[in-house]
């Protein structure tokens, strides 16, 4: 039988993850409100189900979008027939608006700089292959979407080399945690070609302050780099600070007409803020002509159906309806968000405080047996498959620091996250109960332990002699040894 | 500064295929608003049947709407789905059209269906589960001009061509398949597979059940993979009737090879024979849970949007629309053919007797001043700017011997078809009328050199 190719068969997919055997998990046994309330509830998927009753009585007013209509008259056949990788002009035109009104209108995009694939997944593998060859490496925050390992590197035979952030600092970017990435990536005879950052963050839901723009921006510059700034989650801003895009920066520090301008290349989909990704659009944006043209003859590997590109060039020309679905959506979002973190915060977990995204980046730290992935992933087990949610683990978004998850909150009702939020207070409760008891079994052994060392003590100084009697009933049995070894087997057996 | 896939220009797309593509593009022919316009020929596509596919969907509104067979609305779930398994009811559709196509003879599961957004990222899937980089796939030639980008461009694997030629209708001989297979050794490229493309384009021809079985031996003695884009497979108007690669597989001589199925890999589209290049349809189809398991997941990076899966589900699933679809459609391809094909004759030309696709492929090496790809670059120049047709010449399809060209008929109505071929007629009268008077002067001045000389020597003589 001939061989199959390498890329077949290694696990560079990076599908073996926990990120993903979550999911598998999960559709083993989904939560049904009505037909499996017991079921797993998925936390682990970062969709945007809220806002889709606004979509529906749009499209009922607008029958002739979804009906490929023009005026009334069917435009079917040229739809059918059209395959331009170009792109439907009238939805790069709509699109490239909606994109505008996302950043407060402070920055403008051109369509002719537009490429649309099927999907944000289709954009970031489509510009490894335009700016990096196989065998260069790419510099990424961690923790970072576990869905990059396999979009930026299994076809691409790119490296992905980790700019690693902590806690310490809110998990933001730093200049010293940029350049030890590169100098990792140096070490390992890797040549950077760019940085690819979140910005709004996945896993964070934070924003991209300035300061850090601006850190990367003369960071790239330096280097000759290029920075990939993957905004899809950029609608889905719900409270202050307000998004900034990457754009803005360069706008407003006169870097438009500049080289770096042209190594700036922004990746966008309709996924997350309409709460569209059965359709399949994403669009990357740069100002490099030369990776636009080789980018759209790459995009005809996955081109958007024109019954989509149709459909939505129609519903983003609606300005009105646009700017009241954003409102309304930040709304929502933002409740949803508050109702998780104060949830979590009341069984006594907290979470980053975040402004944006599907999800909550959540300190779990103080759950874990010890400060290990191994604790995170015996955590992670319990949640899955006892309290019967499914999260993402830090260590599937390569966090350094053991203990953080991803918790998705917008893609179910308020009763759902209701009960997700009950299921991890009780099962708080429960560790903190089996914890308490194990405290004062520990403490009942550590008050044991002093009576009978100053027992011994007492009658060292008086007779010296043993005592094997002990106040506490466990089945050891204290033979004459160094206090110290005594000490350290009583911790041990609690 | 960019990767080398972005500035080199192994998108092929500098090739003349494409500039012909550009150049149509700029002067479009319209029956009313530009009646000299180019009238483009080198687009495959199948535009003769869209009033069935219209008429259906007239009669269905609800599917375009996303609603259900209930009347309520399925948009919330579809906006959801992105399932890299793709949607059920679609599979099972499409594998039931599938084996319709090929009458009933084979049978496919649903469950080793990988969908990709057409066939070009079907294609380049494959080929990424297969091949490494630096790997090679044997390729009839002629072929798809597209395959240079869609096989080799992202992938890094080579093509090495297997020539076939006009000396035997452009089949594929064993000669030619194990000249091809030494080449690639000398080049110390590992050959991974072979591909085929079954209707061919750009011959328009099915291939025998005898050439199939051939090339399958070939594949197990040296061990490699068979890919057959059978794409237009549903454009099949004539006789022979379609043999797809599955039904020679299943012959009891080569099953007593049992991993003969894992090795043989089909492509489909929903571009050609149903007209939607548009709405992005095609898939693989494997045998080989390995390749089915790694393509599924390559598929992430061009899904089909599930509004379209939905809509296509539902038209595919009245077998009477798509029999009486397939029907009217390979009626109306063979008609249009035959116009084609007897139109050209009345100006001398001949095309390769053809049974399938959107195309014919046509003869003009008497039109070459020289046997060679100068001069047939030169003709389709001339086509394309003096006569107004873009036409794809047959060095863009890699073809061996120069003079061959392939011209698409399916996409134009009756009246422009007729302008097209007028046009020809008129050009080839022209060609042959000053061919007349160039050789006429040359032959003119043949005999008057040759007068000269014979009166020299007589002269000679009479002075002796």
């Amino acid at each position: 039988m001939g061989l199959l190719s390498r890329r077949a068969t290694c696990n560079t997919h990076g599908q073996d993850s926990s990120y993903f055997l979550g999911w598998q998990e999960y559709k083993k046994n989904p939560y049904n409100e009505v037909n499996n309330p017991n079921g797993i509830i998925q936390m682990g998927l970062a969709e945007n189900q809220l806002c889709l009753d606004l979509l529906e009585p749009w499209l009922m007013k607008n029958p002739d979008a979804l009906g490929l209509k023009r005026d009334g008259i069917s435009i079917f056949k040229e739809l059918a027939l059209f395959q331009d990788y170009n792109g439907f002009p009238a939805f790069k035109r709509a699109l490239v608006d909606f994109m505008g009104e996302i950043r407060g209108n402070k920055v403008s995009f051109d369509p002719n700089h537009v490429v649309l694939t099927a999907g944000a997944t289709s954009a970031n593998e489509t510009l490894m292959f335009c700016l990096a060859d196989q065998g260069d490496a790419f510099l990424l925050p961690t923790p970072y979407y576990p869905g990059f390992d396999r979009d930026l590197r299994w076809r691409t035979g790119v490296e992905i080399v980790p700019i690693h952030c902590t806690s310490s600092n809110g998990f933001k970017v730093t200049l010293p945690a940029i350049e030890q990435a590169y100098r990792q990536a140096q070490k390992r005879k890797l040549r950077v070609k760019g940085v690819l950052i979140t910005n709004p963050s996945n896993p964070l839901g934070t924003t991209m302050a300035r300061d850090e723009l601006y850190l990367l921006i003369n960071f790239i510059e330096d280097k000759q780099i290029h920075l990939i700034s993957d905004e899809i989650y950029a609608g889905t801003v719900f409270t202050s600070p307000s998004f900034v895009s990457v754009m803005e920066v360069l706008k407003g520090r006169n870097l438009d007409q500049t080289q770096v301008w042209e190594r700036v290349h922004i990746v966008y989909s309709l996924s997350k803020d309409l709460g569209l990704p059965g359709f399949r659009v994403g669009a990357i944006y740069s100002n490099d002509p030369v990776v636009v043209s080789a980018a759209i003859k790459m995009s005809s590997f996955g081109l958007v159906s024109s019954q989509t590109q149709y459909l939505l060039s129609a519903m983003l020309f609606d300005k009105k309806f646009t700017k009241e679905y954003m409102s309304e959506n930040h709304k929502r979002l933002q409740k949803q968000q508050k109702d998780l973190v104060s949830g979590l915060e009341k069984a006594g977990i907290r979470c980053l405080d975040s402004n944006a995204g599907l999800f909550c980046w959540v300190d779990m730290r103080h759950l874990l047996k010890s400060n290990t992935f191994e604790a995170e992933m015996e955590l992670w087990q319990k949640i899955v498959y006892h309290v019967k949610i499914n999260i993402s683990p830090g260590s599937s978004c390569h966090c350094i620091e053991p203990g953080w998850f991803r918790v998705c909150f917008a893609n179910m009702l308020e009763s759902t996250l209701k009960l997700a939020i009950q299921r991890l207070k009780s099962f708080v409760s429960s560790i903190a109960m089996k914890s308490q008891s194990h405290q004062e079994l520990k403490s009942l052994r550590r008050k044991a332990r002093n009576n009978w060392v100053s027992r011994l003590s007492l009658q060292s100084f008086y007779d010296r002699e043993q005592d094997t009697t002990t106040e506490v009933s466990f089945s050891y049995r204290p033979h004459f040894m160094s206090l110290s070894n005594i000490a350290a087997t009583l911790d041990a057996a609690a | 500064m960019l990767s080398s896939k972005a500035s080199s220009n192994c998108h092929g797309q500098d090739s003349l295929y494409f500039l012909g593509w550009q150049v149509y593009e700029k002067n479009p022919f319209h029956e009313v608003e530009n009646p000299t316009g180019i009238i483009q020929m080198g687009l495959a596509e199948n535009q003769l049947s869209f009033d069935l596919v219209e008429s259906w969907l007239r009669k269905n509104p609800d599917v375009m709407g996303l609603k259900n067979k209930d009347g309520e609305s399925v948009f919330r779930d579809l906006a959801l789905f992105q399932d890299y398994h793709g949607m059920p009811a679609f599979k099972n559709e499409l594998v039931e059209y599938m084996a319709k196509i090929r009458g009933n003879k084979v049978k496919f599961d649903p469950n080793n269906l990988v969908l990709a957004a057409g066939a070009t990222s079907a294609n380049e899937t494959l080929i990424f589960c297969l091949a490494d980089p630096g790997d090679a796939i044997l390729l009839p030639t002629p072929s798809y001009a597209g395959f240079d980008r869609d096989l080799k461009w992202r992938t890094g694997v080579e093509i090495v061509p297997i020539h076939c030629s006009s000396s035997n209708g452009f089949r594929i001989s064993m000669f030619a398949l194990e000249e091809a297979y030494e080449r690639a050794q000398k080049l110390n490229l590992k050959v991974k597979g072979v591909l085929i493309t079954n209707p061919s384009n750009p011959l328009g021809t099915t291939m025998t059940k005898d050439e199939l079985q051939s090339l399958i031996t070939f594949a197990i003695d040296k061990d490699i993979h068979l890919i057959s884009d059978e794409v237009f497979s549903g454009t099949v108007f004539d006789s022979p009737c379609f043999i797809s690669i599955m039904e020679a597989a299943m012959d009891s001589n080569l099953k007593r090879n049992t991993d003969v199925l894992s090795r043989i890999h089909i492509v489909y589209s929903l571009s050609k024979d149903l007209g939607l290049p548009g709405f992005r349809v095609g898939m693989i189809y494997s045998n080989n849970q390995t390749v089915v398991s790694a393509a599924t997941k390559m598929s992430s990076f061009g899904l089909v949007s599930s509004q379209t899966q939905y809509l296509l589900s539902y038209m595919l699933a009245n077998k009477k629309f798509t029999s009486n679809y397939m029907k009217r459609n390979q009626k109306r391809l063979k008609k249009r053919k035959e116009m084609l094909v007897s139109g050209l004759k009345k100006s001398g030309i001949n095309c390769l007797k053809s049974n399938a696709g959107l195309f014919c492929w046509v003869d003009m090496r008497h039109l070459l001043c020289s046997n060679t790809f100068e001069a047939e670059t030169d003709l389709w120049k001339k086509i394309l700017c003096e006569v107004g047709l873009n036409i794809s010449p047959g060095s863009s399809f890699h073809c061996s011997q120069p003079g061959w060209f392939r011209v698409c008929f399916a996409n134009m109505n009756q009246s422009t078809l007729q302008v097209a071929l007028r046009r020809i007629t008129n050009f080839v009268e022209r060609s042959s009328f000053n061919y007349q008077q160039n050789m006429g002067s040359l032959s003119r001045k043949l005999i008057s050199n040759w007068v000269r000389k014979l009166s020299s020597a007589d002269r000679e003589e009479q002075e002796r």
